[in-house]
């Protein structure tokens, strides 16, 4: 059956990177219909017509909503190709998504304030706080990864993708606060990991650039304050 | 799988009540332990140190949190009989969208409209009643949400079956009516009337009982704690 994937989504959304990341691991071929910020398409308010919001996947019709949820779904079926995402063991399938709830539930608030400050020593403060929620993820990496370059071993996993879709995100912090995110010495494991996650393939073709997502975060500051 | 299982709940919490419902769907021999959550043991905190929340399920020295996550574990773990997620990628990502917009929206909803009041209380029920609706229109006139067997939709909706209704008498409203939502309250009468369901619930007296006494402690939470 010809397979007909369209994703409904906005190229800065961490959460739309998330499903792009998965497809790619999985060399699913898609067409991407970019929303414009600030207005939701028709095509969007149908197809998650209850939260309204990106990324939506379509495949061959049907509507996938919630990024993660859309993740597990594509690992689903595209079972036989590419690397296996969700890991196969109930326990460390749990941890990952744990762990996943943990950094959408209590770190990205924390680094929403980031962007929320609307002054340079705002955002620094609230930079720290963020840093602060990332260090239990060290020793998460540490077991998870079992000496391997990834939270899923060898190749990318479901929580890789999960905290990955945040680096453009956090580097465009980065610039605006001065700090670092993944200190050398504080969380070594979790800075080499960021490198190593940023420089896949799977990735690099579909993360803007870091100048991009500074420009955005003005821009959303903007209208948050307007 | 020969290893031993142990469950950390309390007695008010729908949170626990839904593991033990999987469990005990799955035939799976369990510790039962119920924990004073006013004066939370060692071994809770010892096993869920970033939350030091119930429900904890420890299967062989090995801790799972949220209880969501544990359903999916306990499913994955013990495969062999009652399906708790269903089997197709479309409809196990469907089932778990439902399951996080109970958990993110409807719960909440239901909560803050038997704990507020005036303007705040009136948006609240408006929400709660929109919510209802769309589980209304959910359930599409089968017996559960998952078909014809328990699913973890219906395992998740626990809360709407004894919890809400207990709240709402407590609360002096009435959100969930036979009027309204009769294929809701169709399947609530049929949740209940489940032996399994009926062993992993607390008693309607009691739970009213608890929630009358506690009423101004328990209303000044802003979220369900148990």
């Amino acid at each position: 059956m010809a397979e007909e994937v369209k994703l409904i989504g906005l190229s800065m959304s961490m959460f739309v990177i998330r499903v792009k990341i998965a497809l790619n691991l999985k060399g699913v071929k898609y067409e991407n219909l970019e929303e414009t910020f600030g207005s939701k398409s028709e095509v969007l308010l149908k197809s998650n017509p209850i939260y309204k919001k990106i990324p939506v996947l379509i495949h061959n019709g049907k509507t996938i909503c919630e990024s993660m949820i859309i993740v597990q779904y594509v690992d689903d079926v595209w079972s036989g190709a590419g690397p296996s995402i969700v890991p196969s063991d109930p326990f460390d399938a749990a941890m990952a998504r744990f762990w996943s709830y943990y950094i959408d539930d209590k770190w990205f608030p924390a680094y929403g304030e980031v962007m929320k400050g609307q002054t340079r020593e705002a955002k620094i403060e609230a930079a720290k706080e963020a840093i602060a929620k990332l260090q239990p993820l060290e020793e998460v990496f540490q077991k998870q990864s079992k000496g391997k370059d990834f939270f899923g071993g060898d190749t990318i996993g479901y929580l890789d993708i999960a905290l990955g879709c945040y680096l453009g995100w956090i580097k465009a912090a980065e610039k605006l606060t001065g700090l670092e995110f993944f200190d050398k010495s504080e969380t070594p494991l979790l800075a080499a990991w960021a490198e190593c996650f940023y420089s896949n393939d799977a990735v690099k073709c579909i993360m803007p650039d870091v100048d991009e997502f500074v420009e955005f975060a003005i821009k959303i500051q903007a209208k948050l304050n307007a | 799988m020969g290893e031993e299982v142990k469950l950390f709940g309390s007695y008010a919490s729908p949170f626990s009540s839904r593991v033990e419902l999987a469990l005990k769907l799955k035939g799976v021999s369990f510790e039962n332990i119920k924990e004073d959550l006013a004066n939370k043991s060692a071994l809770l905190v010892q096993y869920n140190p970033v939350h030091k929340k119930i429900p904890v399920l420890l299967h062989g020295g090995r801790p799972v949190i949220e209880s969501l996550i544990i359903l999916e574990y306990i499913d994955e773990t013990w495969d062999g009989n009652h399906a708790i997620l269903p089997k197709d990628p479309f409809e196990r990502a469907l089932a778990c969208f439902w399951v996080k917009f109970i958990d993110d929206k409807v719960l909440r909803a239901l909560w803050m409209s038997c704990r507020s009041e005036g303007e705040m209380q009136k948006n609240f029920m408006e929400q709660s009643k929109e919510y209802l609706e769309l589980l209304e229109n959910e359930l599409k006139g089968n017996k559960f949400f998952g078909g014809d067997a328990i699913g973890i939709v219906d395992i998740s909706a626990n809360f709407i079956a004894l919890w809400a209704i207990v709240l709402q008498e407590v609360a002096g409203i009435s959100l969930i009516n036979e009027e309204k939502y009769p294929i809701l309250c169709n399947w609530i009468e049929e949740f209940l009337s489940s032996e399994v369901v009926k062993e992993s619930l607390p008693e309607k007296e009691k739970l009213f009982a608890y929630f009358h006494a506690k009423k101004e402690v328990i209303f000044a939470n802003k979220a369900p704690a148990y």
